[in-house]
């Protein structure tokens, strides 16, 4: 075994790389800047581009442009660029353009404070877009996370071709530590579908099986290509069409909500005997672990499940993972916004019996265990 | 090829809108030029510029507004043997002004169409950057309160290599958008024109006005000669391949067995400028090279050069969950900046913590084992009392060892930096 020392920003980087990504445009902003910094000396030795955007719009615009080109993307910023990265986002889902968007949180609203985490922007990640349609957003723990989900997210991407988030946090981002990245199995890597031209069929950019992403072919391709951020047809050119837009829409909406399951990571630790599951997600579901291992030593057992994927909401491992305790416990380094959405899935499958407790902090430290302890016990 | 239109989507401008024309010109330029269409995109945003990309056969982009020229970076940079065109109204040329100053002072290989005619003609004929004071439009008196930009001028200002301001109505536009595109670096060509469906109606604009217009404004015709440079792309390319070094993985094998490990958490209270983050680092990668995990959280100044630098570090045999300190085994009080910011911890500390202080550093009080240094007894900088202290703590066995030091030090530091490293540690080692 060795060991490296990595912060989580330089981590996702690396996986950025592993993953194949070749172009890099942001904006420096705390904490996301040393993204941005690593990716500088990491690109040009490999032939990558990086580059710095006048200002996070200009980011986005520079990576749709290089994806629209056929290149892996990733961008990084902060709660107040994703802000300025929306309208882009909005584009690049509709529009089926892949990239990967690194939000590595800070506390806010607004500026907030720049060197303090927080996990406030994970509702804010889910409806960052016009039109509300459905986002893939992953959420680390540390930074062997930060390494294992950048890939995975470029998988996702290229796969869906959308938009992947990564929610990352202050704590993880700048927080250094131990990590061993040959430790961990990488998932194979997944290129974009480029579309095989054979006689009988011209090339319609946006033309995609049920619930599938239409294939690609890069502008400067051979064959034409259209790329619109308006309302198109499978040929690429603007619609009025209410059954094409429709077909469009339910499309973008069950590309990602049926590969939930391909989607769906996650950790979890049940402990036998357990009455109590405590689900947390990010950096916190750290300190839940430590809890709950105190706990056990103590003789109280409880049990944990850690969302890494926390949109499409991993309803079935929800369901499933909560279906054998009684009380539920979640935990978020913010005023209470993943909770609606375990409480919607347990309505929404009939799970009426499960006592829920919620604990929610946003002040600029960590949550710590004996926090987290004192809720369990309390219940 | 005879012409890039599209026949099955002819332009569909208001009669007598001079963007009409432009469309004409811009397909005469690529025939001219003998274009190839798939070597040839067009990038447009929003406005009747944003129709531009529907009428050819060629690769097309059509985004958001103002933001034409970022997209048309992005294509450029990722694949320099394409003609990149972008099309943007004088209503993009507001919104996305970043970015026109951006793409001057870039000098990427892109040709801007700004098709000016002086109102933003889809929504209702309201002012835009480049609407004259006295014009009537569809703003109220708005426009009558600020005054028009001239584009050519704010881009030669900003960088722009190739500019040419014309009407839409001149006869040599084809040739222009020809020697625009052949320009190896960002070439603007701004055309006056006339919106008929909203603007003309209300204003007296005409082909002969615009002419005038163009005449009694600042002339540009094509290459700036102060702003001559090379081009971006081949810049960036030129830069870019002196980096050769790709940073490779630092990984650290096992190679200090240690007895009877326990959990460190280890807290440096300094300030700017004092090194802390290199201390800690130091500690941590002394650890790793026992087998320990290590994590460390820096609280420092957006001011990096002003106040408090604080790391909390824990060494660990066992996974490290939580990253925060809990009950410290080793304070480094070194600053008065960094105590102050942490001044809570001392009244939680217990008789088993070490704090090691300098003597100049008040610490509120605590039970823990303090000990006090004079860090200029032993004449150690101020800058490098941080590295001196884990000369203290080391060769006293507290989380890490001389040897596990060194072997840090060793590692992260080049020749001459190690020497004089190993030199401060020791100065306190024997204390």
């Amino acid at each position: 075994m060795a060991l490296s020392f990595m912060e989580g920003n330089e981590a996702v980087a690396r996986g950025a790389i592993a993953a194949g990504c070749t172009f890099f445009a942001g904006y420096p902003i705390t904490p996301a800047t040393t993204i941005f910094a690593n990716m500088l000396t990491m690109l040009p030795s490999k032939g990558g581009i990086c580059i710095q955007g006048e200002d996070e719009i200009a980011s986005m615009g520079y990576c749709i442009g290089a994806s629209m080109a056929g290149k892996k993307v990733l961008t990084a910023t902060s709660g107040p660029g994703i802000s300025l990265y929306s309208e882009q986002i909005s584009f690049a889902i509709g529009s089926e353009i892949p990239m990967v968007i690194v939000d590595v949180q800070r506390l806010g609203p607004s500026t907030g404070s720049a060197t303090r985490g927080a996990d406030g922007d994970v509702q804010f990640l889910r409806w960052c877009n016009t039109g509300g349609f459905p986002m893939v957003v992953l959420a680390p723990k540390d930074a062997l996370d930060c390494y294992l989900l950048t890939l995975h997210a470029f998988n996702f991407s290229e796969m869906l071709r959308c938009p992947v988030f990564i929610a990352s946090n202050k704590e993880i981002g700048m927080t250094r530590e131990s990590v061993d990245l040959d430790s961990v199995k990488l998932p194979p890597i997944i290129e974009r579908k480029y579309f095989q031209s054979n006689q009988n069929s011209n090339y319609l950019p946006f033309e995609a099986a049920q619930n599938s992403a239409p294939d690609f072919l890069p502008i400067g391709d051979r064959t034409l290509v259209r790329q619109t951020s308006s309302t198109h047809a499978p040929d690429g050119y603007i619609t009025i069409d209410p059954n094409v837009i429709a077909q469009t829409q339910e499309r973008l909406i069950n590309k990602i909500e049926s590969a939930q399951d391909k989607l769906t990571l996650y950790e979890s630790n049940h402990r036998k005997g357990a009455d109590t599951l405590v689900i947390s997600y990010g950096v916190t579901s750290r300190a839940v672990e430590d809890a709950c291992s105190k706990l056990e030593k103590n003789g109280h057992r409880i049990s944990t499940l850690t969302l890494k994927t926390l949109f499409p909401v991993p309803q079935k491992l929800i369901c499933e993972e909560s279906a054998p305790y009684r009380r539920i416990v979640v935990i978020e380094m913010n005023m209470g916004q993943y909770i609606d959405n375990i409480e919607r899935v347990f309505f929404k499958n009939k799970m009426h019996d499960k006592k829920i407790d919620f604990y929610g902090q946003m002040n600029g430290v960590l949550i710590t265990p004996a926090k987290i302890m004192e809720v369990i016990s309390n219940g | 090829m005879d012409s890039f239109l599209n026949t099955k989507r002819p332009p569909v401008f208001c009669p007598g809108c001079t963007h009409e024309r432009i469309t004409k010109a811009v397909d005469s330029a690529f025939v001219k030029m003998g274009l190839l269409p798939e070597n040839t995109v067009i990038v447009s945003d929003i406005g009747c510029s944003g129709l531009f990309d529907t009428f050819f056969n060629v690769h097309a982009l059509h985004g958001l507004h103002g933001r034409a020229l970022t997209y048309a970076a992005g294509i450029k940079l990722s694949n320099p043997a394409l003609n990149v065109i972008v099309t943007m109204g004088d209503g993009g040329l507001g919104i996305g002004g970043a970015h026109l100053l951006a793409a001057c002072r870039k000098n990427l290989d892109l040709t801007l169409i700004i098709l000016n005619n002086f109102n933003f003609g889809m929504t209702g004929g309201q002012y835009s950057v480049t609407t004259p004071s006295n014009a009537v439009v569809g703003s109220e008196f708005l426009n009558q309160a600020e005054i028009p930009i001239d584009v050519c001028s704010v881009a030669k200002s900003a960088g722009a290599t190739w500019i040419t301001r014309c009407s839409g109505h001149d006869a040599a536009l084809s040739d222009i958008l020809c020697e625009a595109i052949n320009h190896k670096g960002f070439s603007v060509v701004e055309t006056l024109g006339m919106c008929t469906g909203r603007y003309t109606k209300r204003n007296q604009l005409t082909p002969k006005v615009i002419d005038e217009m163009v005449e009694h404004l600042p002339a540009y015709r094509g290459v700036v000669e102060e702003n001559q440079r090379p081009e971006y792309g081949d810049q960036y390319r030129k830069l870019a391949s002196d980096k050769k070094n790709f940073p490779e993985l630092f990984k650290v094998e096992k190679k200090f067995d240690l007895k009877d490990v326990k959990r460190q958490e280890i807290v440096i209270l300094g300030s700017a400028g004092m090194r802390i983050v290199t201390a800690g680092d130091m500690v941590c990668y002394a650890a790793i090279s026992a087998g320990l995990n290590a994590s460390m959280k820096n609280d420092y100044n957006i001011t990096v050069l002003r106040g408090q630098s604080v790391s909390e570090i824990i060494l660990s045999p066992e996974k490290i969950g939580y990253a925060g300190i809990e009950s410290p085994t080793v304070v480094i009080a070194i600053s008065d900046e960094g105590v102050q910011r942490r001044a809570k911890l001392f009244g939680k500390l217990s008789p088993s913590t070490l704090v090691l202080k300098e003597k100049s550093v008040p610490i509120p009080e605590t039970s823990a084992n303090v000990v006090e240094i004079d860090f200029k007894e032993y004449q150690i900088k101020k800058q490098d009392w941080a590295l001196a202290s884990l000369g203290f703590i080391a060769s006293r066995g507290e989380g890490i060892t001389m040897e596990m030091l060194d072997f840090a030090l060793k590692s992260r530091f080049k020749p001459a930096v190690y020497d004089s490293a190993v030199e401060i540690v020791n100065k306190l080692a024997k204390v």
